[in-house]
Protein backbone atom coordinates (compact mmCIF):
# COMPACT_ATOMS: atom_id res chain seq x y z
CA UNK A 1 0.00 0.00 0.00
CA UNK A 2 1.46 3.44 -1.03
CA UNK A 3 2.45 5.79 1.84
CA UNK A 4 -0.32 9.02 1.28
CA UNK A 5 1.71 11.17 3.50
CA UNK A 6 3.85 13.63 2.58
CA UNK A 7 4.88 17.25 2.92
CA UNK A 8 3.48 20.22 1.95
CA UNK A 9 6.45 21.09 -0.04
CA UNK A 10 6.60 17.95 -1.76
CA UNK A 11 2.81 18.23 -2.76
CA UNK A 12 2.87 21.84 -4.43
CA UNK A 13 5.42 20.75 -6.57
CA UNK A 14 3.20 18.68 -8.75
CA UNK A 15 0.97 21.51 -9.50
CA UNK A 16 2.04 23.08 -12.79
CA UNK A 17 1.52 26.54 -14.23
CA UNK A 18 -2.27 26.83 -15.59
CA UNK A 19 -3.51 23.79 -13.26
CA UNK A 20 -7.23 23.95 -12.18
CA UNK A 21 -7.67 23.59 -8.73
CA UNK A 22 -11.10 23.40 -6.18
CA UNK A 23 -11.00 25.01 -2.95
CA UNK A 24 -12.89 23.59 -0.18
CA UNK A 25 -14.21 26.19 2.39
CA UNK A 26 -17.32 29.05 2.85
CA UNK A 27 -15.52 32.33 3.61
CA UNK A 28 -12.16 31.01 4.77
CA UNK A 29 -14.00 28.43 6.95
CA UNK A 30 -13.01 24.86 5.74
CA UNK A 31 -10.16 25.77 3.54
CA UNK A 32 -6.44 24.67 3.78
CA UNK A 33 -3.41 26.68 5.43
CA UNK A 34 -0.85 25.39 5.04
CA UNK A 35 -1.19 24.48 1.19
CA UNK A 36 -1.98 27.47 0.24
CA UNK A 37 1.09 28.83 2.16
CA UNK A 38 3.22 26.08 0.39
CA UNK A 39 1.75 27.10 -2.95
CA UNK A 40 2.76 31.01 -2.99
CA UNK A 41 6.56 30.10 -1.83
CA UNK A 42 6.78 28.16 -5.46
CA UNK A 43 6.73 29.90 -9.18
CA UNK A 44 3.31 28.69 -10.24
CA UNK A 45 1.09 30.48 -12.07
CA UNK A 46 -1.76 31.27 -14.18
CA UNK A 47 -4.10 29.29 -11.45
CA UNK A 48 -7.94 28.74 -12.47
CA UNK A 49 -9.24 28.59 -8.67
CA UNK A 50 -13.04 27.36 -7.99
CA UNK A 51 -14.35 27.99 -4.57
CA UNK A 52 -17.22 29.16 -3.17
CA UNK A 53 -16.04 32.95 -2.29
CA UNK A 54 -12.63 34.97 -3.20
CA UNK A 55 -11.81 34.93 0.75
CA UNK A 56 -10.67 37.93 2.22
CA UNK A 57 -8.09 39.87 1.31
CA UNK A 58 -4.91 38.27 2.93
CA UNK A 59 -6.96 35.31 4.16
CA UNK A 60 -7.31 31.74 2.23
CA UNK A 61 -7.83 32.37 -1.57
CA UNK A 62 -7.70 35.30 -1.27
CA UNK A 63 -3.77 35.07 -0.49
CA UNK A 64 -3.52 33.50 -3.81
CA UNK A 65 -5.54 36.51 -5.62
CA UNK A 66 -3.22 39.03 -3.92
CA UNK A 67 0.02 37.16 -4.82
CA UNK A 68 -1.15 37.33 -8.82
CA UNK A 69 -1.61 33.64 -8.89
CA UNK A 70 -5.00 33.51 -10.20
CA UNK A 71 -5.76 33.95 -13.72
CA UNK A 72 -9.61 32.95 -13.30
CA UNK A 73 -11.56 32.54 -10.51
CA UNK A 74 -15.03 30.48 -10.52
CA UNK A 75 -17.00 31.43 -7.28
CA UNK A 76 -20.59 32.27 -6.33
CA UNK A 77 -19.52 35.70 -4.41
CA UNK A 78 -16.60 37.90 -3.91
CA UNK A 79 -18.09 40.54 -2.20
CA UNK A 80 -15.86 40.39 0.71
CA UNK A 81 -12.76 40.47 -0.89
CA UNK A 82 -12.53 44.29 -2.94
CA UNK A 83 -8.35 43.19 -4.37
CA UNK A 84 -10.89 40.41 -6.42
CA UNK A 85 -13.05 42.96 -7.14
CA UNK A 86 -10.44 45.54 -8.55
CA UNK A 87 -8.50 42.52 -10.57
CA UNK A 88 -11.99 41.91 -12.11
CA UNK A 89 -11.94 45.33 -13.19
CA UNK A 90 -8.92 45.96 -14.38
CA UNK A 91 -9.51 42.49 -16.52
CA UNK A 92 -6.43 41.03 -14.62
CA UNK A 93 -8.26 38.10 -13.20
CA UNK A 94 -11.23 36.55 -15.28
CA UNK A 95 -14.20 35.61 -12.29
CA UNK A 96 -16.94 33.61 -13.54
CA UNK A 97 -19.97 34.03 -11.08
CA UNK A 98 -22.59 30.74 -10.18
CA UNK A 99 -25.16 30.44 -7.98
CA UNK A 100 -24.22 28.53 -4.98
CA UNK A 101 -26.59 25.73 -5.30
CA UNK A 102 -25.52 25.47 -9.02
CA UNK A 103 -21.88 25.39 -7.85
CA UNK A 104 -21.81 22.77 -5.35
CA UNK A 105 -24.13 20.45 -7.52
CA UNK A 106 -22.16 21.47 -10.91
CA UNK A 107 -19.35 19.87 -8.97
CA UNK A 108 -21.61 16.70 -7.36
CA UNK A 109 -22.15 16.11 -10.80
CA UNK A 110 -18.69 16.46 -12.40
CA UNK A 111 -17.32 13.53 -9.51
CA UNK A 112 -20.94 11.45 -9.72
CA UNK A 113 -20.12 11.10 -13.75
CA UNK A 114 -22.92 12.57 -14.58
CA UNK A 115 -23.24 14.68 -17.60
CA UNK A 116 -25.20 17.57 -16.28
CA UNK A 117 -28.47 18.38 -14.14
CA UNK A 118 -31.58 20.57 -14.74
CA UNK A 119 -32.08 23.69 -12.29
CA UNK A 120 -34.98 26.09 -11.72
CA UNK A 121 -32.26 28.42 -10.46
CA UNK A 122 -30.74 31.58 -12.89
CA UNK A 123 -34.14 31.49 -15.23
CA UNK A 124 -34.65 34.81 -16.44
CA UNK A 125 -31.55 35.92 -14.50
CA UNK A 126 -27.84 36.84 -16.53
CA UNK A 127 -27.10 33.29 -15.19
CA UNK A 128 -29.41 31.64 -18.09
CA UNK A 129 -27.29 33.66 -20.95
CA UNK A 130 -26.06 30.97 -23.59
CA UNK A 131 -27.83 27.87 -21.95
CA UNK A 132 -29.83 25.23 -22.98
CA UNK A 133 -33.38 26.11 -21.53
CA UNK A 134 -35.22 22.63 -21.05
CA UNK A 135 -38.69 22.10 -20.15
CA UNK A 136 -39.85 18.79 -18.25
CA UNK A 137 -43.21 18.38 -17.35
CA UNK A 138 -44.51 22.28 -17.96
CA UNK A 139 -41.63 23.24 -16.19
CA UNK A 140 -38.67 24.79 -17.86
CA UNK A 141 -34.94 23.90 -16.45
CA UNK A 142 -31.45 25.23 -16.84
CA UNK A 143 -28.92 22.43 -18.35
CA UNK A 144 -26.12 23.15 -15.79
CA UNK A 145 -23.17 21.26 -17.07
CA UNK A 146 -20.61 19.15 -15.08
CA UNK A 147 -17.60 20.67 -13.13
CA UNK A 148 -13.96 18.82 -12.67
CA UNK A 149 -10.55 20.18 -11.65
CA UNK A 150 -7.09 19.08 -11.79
CA UNK A 151 -6.67 19.37 -8.29
CA UNK A 152 -8.87 19.73 -4.66
CA UNK A 153 -7.37 20.78 -1.77
CA UNK A 154 -9.57 19.89 1.34
CA UNK A 155 -9.22 21.13 4.87
CA UNK A 156 -10.06 17.41 6.94
CA UNK A 157 -10.50 17.48 10.65
CA UNK A 158 -9.28 13.78 11.22
CA UNK A 159 -7.78 12.01 8.17
CA UNK A 160 -6.56 8.24 8.21
CA UNK A 161 -3.27 7.05 6.99
CA UNK A 162 -5.76 5.07 4.13
CA UNK A 163 -6.98 8.63 3.20
CA UNK A 164 -10.73 8.27 5.10
CA UNK A 165 -11.43 11.86 6.16
CA UNK A 166 -14.04 13.57 8.89
CA UNK A 167 -14.73 17.27 9.17
CA UNK A 168 -15.88 19.61 11.86
CA UNK A 169 -19.06 21.50 11.69
CA UNK A 170 -19.89 23.99 9.02
CA UNK A 171 -15.85 23.62 7.65
CA UNK A 172 -17.45 20.60 5.50
CA UNK A 173 -19.23 22.95 3.22
CA UNK A 174 -17.81 22.19 -0.44
CA UNK A 175 -14.70 19.88 0.59
CA UNK A 176 -16.52 16.11 0.01
CA UNK A 177 -18.18 17.07 -3.06
CA UNK A 178 -14.47 18.45 -4.33
CA UNK A 179 -13.15 15.46 -3.60
CA UNK A 180 -14.84 13.56 -5.45
CA UNK A 181 -14.19 15.76 -8.95
CA UNK A 182 -10.56 16.01 -9.12
CA UNK A 183 -7.88 13.71 -10.44
CA UNK A 184 -5.39 14.59 -7.55
CA UNK A 185 -6.81 15.21 -4.42
CA UNK A 186 -4.86 16.07 -1.14
CA UNK A 187 -6.35 16.36 2.34
CA UNK A 188 -4.77 18.94 4.93
CA UNK A 189 -5.55 17.37 8.10
CA UNK A 190 -5.19 18.40 11.69
CA UNK A 191 -4.63 15.25 12.81
CA UNK A 192 -3.93 12.31 11.09
CA UNK A 193 -4.31 8.76 12.58
CA UNK A 194 -3.87 4.61 12.25
CA UNK A 195 -6.59 3.37 9.88
CA UNK A 196 -8.84 1.73 11.57
CA UNK A 197 -9.53 4.54 14.39
CA UNK A 198 -12.25 6.27 12.23
CA UNK A 199 -15.64 4.71 13.02
CA UNK A 200 -16.98 3.70 8.98
CA UNK A 201 -20.16 5.28 9.69
CA UNK A 202 -18.64 8.49 10.29
CA UNK A 203 -16.11 8.86 7.95
CA UNK A 204 -17.70 11.81 5.31
CA UNK A 205 -14.91 11.42 2.51
CA UNK A 206 -14.15 7.67 1.54
CA UNK A 207 -10.10 6.96 1.44
CA UNK A 208 -10.95 6.56 -2.72
CA UNK A 209 -10.78 9.63 -3.20
CA UNK A 210 -7.94 10.70 -1.71
CA UNK A 211 -4.37 10.83 -2.96
CA UNK A 212 -2.11 12.51 -0.76
CA UNK A 213 -2.48 13.71 2.91
CA UNK A 214 -0.45 16.56 4.43
CA UNK A 215 -0.12 17.30 7.88
CA UNK A 216 -1.70 20.29 9.23
CA UNK A 217 -2.36 22.83 11.85
CA UNK A 218 -3.81 21.47 15.20
CA UNK A 219 -7.21 22.78 15.58
CA UNK B 1 -36.97 52.25 17.49
CA UNK B 2 -34.80 52.30 14.45
CA UNK B 3 -36.38 51.23 11.20
CA UNK B 4 -34.46 47.99 10.95
CA UNK B 5 -35.81 46.67 14.31
CA UNK B 6 -38.89 47.72 13.28
CA UNK B 7 -39.06 45.84 9.94
CA UNK B 8 -37.15 42.68 11.87
CA UNK B 9 -39.70 42.78 14.57
CA UNK B 10 -43.03 42.69 11.85
CA UNK B 11 -40.98 39.45 9.84
CA UNK B 12 -40.79 37.78 13.10
CA UNK B 13 -44.09 37.81 13.45
CA UNK B 14 -44.48 36.21 9.94
CA UNK B 15 -42.96 33.12 10.73
CA UNK B 16 -44.74 29.70 12.48
CA UNK B 17 -43.98 27.47 14.96
CA UNK B 18 -42.36 24.44 13.42
CA UNK B 19 -41.09 26.50 10.05
CA UNK B 20 -37.07 25.85 8.65
CA UNK B 21 -36.25 29.45 7.70
CA UNK B 22 -32.92 30.98 6.26
CA UNK B 23 -32.03 34.14 7.32
CA UNK B 24 -29.94 36.35 4.83
CA UNK B 25 -27.31 38.12 6.82
CA UNK B 26 -27.51 41.73 7.59
CA UNK B 27 -30.63 42.96 8.25
CA UNK B 28 -32.80 39.68 7.92
CA UNK B 29 -30.20 38.01 10.62
CA UNK B 30 -31.47 40.74 13.26
CA UNK B 31 -35.22 38.70 12.39
CA UNK B 32 -34.05 35.89 14.86
CA UNK B 33 -33.94 38.03 17.94
CA UNK B 34 -37.70 38.79 17.45
CA UNK B 35 -38.80 35.47 17.31
CA UNK B 36 -41.60 34.48 20.52
CA UNK B 37 -40.40 32.29 22.93
CA UNK B 38 -43.29 29.76 22.35
CA UNK B 39 -42.41 30.04 18.46
CA UNK B 40 -40.01 26.97 17.35
CA UNK B 41 -37.93 27.81 14.23
CA UNK B 42 -35.35 25.55 12.84
CA UNK B 43 -33.41 28.42 10.90
CA UNK B 44 -30.98 26.57 8.09
CA UNK B 45 -27.84 28.50 7.17
CA UNK B 46 -26.32 27.70 3.46
CA UNK B 47 -22.73 26.91 4.40
CA UNK B 48 -24.29 23.70 5.50
CA UNK B 49 -25.82 23.42 8.95
CA UNK B 50 -29.39 23.64 10.62
CA UNK B 51 -30.24 24.67 14.43
CA UNK B 52 -28.39 27.79 13.57
CA UNK B 53 -28.33 29.21 17.19
CA UNK B 54 -27.65 32.79 18.42
CA UNK B 55 -24.17 34.39 17.86
CA UNK B 56 -21.77 33.34 20.62
CA UNK B 57 -20.35 35.35 23.74
CA UNK B 58 -17.57 37.41 23.70
CA UNK B 59 -14.34 34.47 23.99
CA UNK B 60 -16.17 32.11 23.18
CA UNK B 61 -16.33 31.65 19.33
CA UNK B 62 -15.97 28.32 17.57
CA UNK B 63 -14.19 29.41 14.27
CA UNK B 64 -15.56 26.04 12.86
CA UNK B 65 -19.35 27.17 13.17
CA UNK B 66 -20.14 29.97 11.23
CA UNK B 67 -23.03 31.45 9.48
CA UNK B 68 -23.37 32.10 5.73
CA UNK B 69 -21.43 35.69 6.54
CA UNK B 70 -18.54 33.79 8.10
CA UNK B 71 -19.27 35.12 11.48
CA UNK B 72 -19.05 32.17 14.56
CA UNK B 73 -22.80 31.33 15.40
CA UNK B 74 -23.56 28.77 18.07
CA UNK B 75 -26.20 25.74 17.27
CA UNK B 76 -29.47 24.34 19.16
CA UNK B 77 -29.80 21.11 20.67
CA UNK B 78 -30.31 18.92 17.79
CA UNK B 79 -28.37 20.57 15.45
CA UNK B 80 -26.74 18.68 12.23
CA UNK B 81 -23.90 19.72 9.20
CA UNK B 82 -24.01 19.22 6.10
CA UNK B 83 -22.35 19.55 2.69
CA UNK B 84 -23.19 22.50 0.17
CA UNK B 85 -25.12 19.77 -2.52
CA UNK B 86 -27.12 18.62 0.76
CA UNK B 87 -27.70 22.50 1.79
CA UNK B 88 -29.10 23.21 -1.63
CA UNK B 89 -30.89 20.01 -2.07
CA UNK B 90 -32.78 21.14 0.86
CA UNK B 91 -33.35 24.44 -0.10
CA UNK B 92 -33.83 23.50 -3.95
CA UNK B 93 -36.43 21.07 -2.67
CA UNK B 94 -38.78 23.06 -1.05
CA UNK B 95 -38.29 21.99 2.19
CA UNK B 96 -37.03 25.81 3.62
CA UNK B 97 -39.89 26.97 4.54
CA UNK B 98 -39.52 30.69 4.13
CA UNK B 99 -36.23 32.95 3.79
CA UNK B 100 -35.82 36.22 4.22
CA UNK B 101 -33.49 38.77 2.21
CA UNK B 102 -32.27 42.49 1.73
CA UNK B 103 -32.70 43.85 -1.82
CA UNK B 104 -31.28 46.59 -3.87
CA UNK B 105 -35.10 46.47 -6.29
CA UNK B 106 -38.33 45.03 -6.22
CA UNK B 107 -40.93 45.15 -8.64
CA UNK B 108 -44.88 44.69 -8.95
CA UNK B 109 -44.40 41.34 -10.76
CA UNK B 110 -42.24 39.95 -7.60
CA UNK B 111 -38.78 40.33 -9.50
CA UNK B 112 -35.83 41.11 -6.79
CA UNK B 113 -32.28 42.52 -8.14
CA UNK B 114 -30.00 42.19 -5.37
CA UNK B 115 -26.53 40.60 -6.67
CA UNK B 116 -24.71 42.82 -8.90
CA UNK B 117 -24.70 46.86 -10.02
CA UNK B 118 -23.02 46.84 -13.17
CA UNK B 119 -19.74 48.81 -13.59
CA UNK B 120 -20.04 49.49 -9.47
CA UNK B 121 -20.37 46.71 -7.55
CA UNK B 122 -20.14 43.16 -8.18
CA UNK B 123 -20.53 41.07 -5.27
CA UNK B 124 -21.90 37.60 -6.54
CA UNK B 125 -25.56 36.01 -5.87
CA UNK B 126 -24.52 33.82 -3.36
CA UNK B 127 -27.19 31.49 -2.60
CA UNK B 128 -29.70 33.75 -3.33
CA UNK B 129 -30.55 33.10 -7.03
CA UNK B 130 -31.45 29.19 -4.85
CA UNK B 131 -32.81 30.36 -2.23
CA UNK B 132 -35.13 32.66 -3.99
CA UNK B 133 -36.55 29.68 -6.52
CA UNK B 134 -36.63 27.01 -3.75
CA UNK B 135 -38.23 28.57 -1.05
CA UNK B 136 -41.68 27.97 -0.46
CA UNK B 137 -42.19 32.15 0.62
CA UNK B 138 -40.15 34.80 -0.12
CA UNK B 139 -39.77 38.11 2.32
CA UNK B 140 -37.65 40.89 1.81
CA UNK B 141 -36.96 42.89 4.49
CA UNK B 142 -35.48 46.33 3.21
CA UNK B 143 -35.46 49.64 4.21
CA UNK B 144 -38.05 51.69 2.10
CA UNK B 145 -35.71 53.68 0.15
CA UNK B 146 -32.13 53.89 -0.36
CA UNK B 147 -30.69 57.67 0.50
CA UNK B 148 -34.20 58.73 -1.12
CA UNK B 149 -33.88 56.11 -4.08
CA UNK B 150 -36.99 54.14 -4.73
CA UNK B 151 -36.62 51.20 -4.40
CA UNK B 152 -39.82 49.29 -5.16
CA UNK B 153 -40.41 49.73 -8.80
CA UNK B 154 -42.65 48.80 -11.91
CA UNK B 155 -39.86 47.27 -12.79
CA UNK B 156 -36.31 46.53 -11.68
CA UNK B 157 -33.60 48.56 -13.44
CA UNK B 158 -30.83 46.06 -12.72
CA UNK B 159 -30.57 42.38 -13.34
CA UNK B 160 -32.60 40.53 -11.83
CA UNK B 161 -31.62 38.17 -9.06
CA UNK B 162 -34.55 35.77 -9.49
CA UNK B 163 -38.19 36.26 -11.60
CA UNK B 164 -41.92 36.34 -9.86
CA UNK B 165 -40.42 34.72 -6.67
CA UNK B 166 -41.19 38.10 -4.16
CA UNK B 167 -44.54 37.45 -1.73
CA UNK B 168 -44.08 39.97 0.58
CA UNK B 169 -41.94 42.87 0.96
CA UNK B 170 -41.50 44.56 4.63
CA UNK B 171 -40.23 48.12 5.21
CA UNK B 172 -40.29 50.16 8.26
CA UNK B 173 -43.08 51.73 6.49
CA UNK B 174 -45.51 48.98 5.80
CA UNK B 175 -46.43 45.57 4.44
CA UNK B 176 -46.93 44.87 1.48
CA UNK B 177 -47.75 41.48 -0.68
CA UNK B 178 -47.21 40.54 -4.13
CA UNK B 179 -49.75 39.33 -5.99
CA UNK B 180 -51.23 38.92 -10.25
CA UNK B 181 -52.64 42.15 -10.10
CA UNK B 182 -49.87 44.44 -8.29
CA UNK B 183 -48.59 45.28 -4.98
CA UNK B 184 -51.39 44.93 -2.56
CA UNK B 185 -50.18 47.15 0.41
CA UNK B 186 -52.02 45.11 3.65
CA UNK B 187 -50.63 47.22 6.88
CA UNK B 188 -49.26 50.35 7.80
CA UNK B 189 -46.24 51.70 10.56
CA UNK B 190 -47.72 53.50 12.79
CA UNK B 191 -48.11 57.01 12.03
CA UNK B 192 -47.92 56.37 8.45
CA UNK B 193 -50.26 56.82 5.51
CA UNK B 194 -51.06 55.15 2.89
CA UNK B 195 -50.57 58.11 0.58
CA UNK B 196 -47.26 58.77 2.72
CA UNK B 197 -46.53 55.25 1.69
CA UNK B 198 -47.09 55.43 -2.31
CA UNK B 199 -45.02 59.13 -2.23
CA UNK B 200 -41.60 56.39 -1.90
CA UNK B 201 -43.27 53.64 -4.21
CA UNK B 202 -43.63 54.06 -7.94
CA UNK B 203 -45.75 51.36 -8.96
CA UNK B 204 -50.05 52.53 -7.72
CA UNK B 205 -50.11 50.26 -4.70
CA UNK B 206 -53.46 48.44 -4.29
CA UNK B 207 -54.76 49.53 -1.00
CA UNK B 208 -56.19 46.13 1.05
CA UNK B 209 -59.75 45.99 2.47
CA UNK B 210 -58.56 44.58 5.16
CA UNK B 211 -55.98 47.28 5.99
CA UNK B 212 -54.54 47.64 9.17
CA UNK B 213 -51.53 48.76 11.31
CA UNK B 214 -48.07 47.05 11.93
CA UNK B 215 -47.61 45.22 15.18
CA UNK B 216 -44.51 45.65 16.06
Amino acid sequence: MRNKVISKTDFVAKIHNGASIMVGGFMNVGTVVGIIEALLKTDVKDLTIICNDAGLPGVGVGKLIDAGKVKKLIASHIGLNPVAGAKMTSGEMDIELIPQGTLAERIRAGGAGLGGFLTPTGLGTIVQEGKQVINVDGKDYLLEKPLKADFAFLLGHIADKKGNVVYNKTTRNFNPLMATACETVVVEARSIVETGQLDPDHIITPHIFVDYIVEGEKS
Amino acid sequence: MNPKEIIARRVAKELKDGDVVNLGIGLPTMVSNFVPDDVEITFQSENGMLNLGPAPLEGEEDWDLTNAGGRPVTMGLGGVCFDSATSFGIIRGGHVDATVLGSLQVDEEGNIANWIIPGKMVPGMGGAMDLLVGAKKVIVAMTHTSSGQIKILKKCSLPFTAVKEVNMIVTELGVMEITSQGIVLTELAPGVTAEDIQLVTEPTLIISENLKTMEI
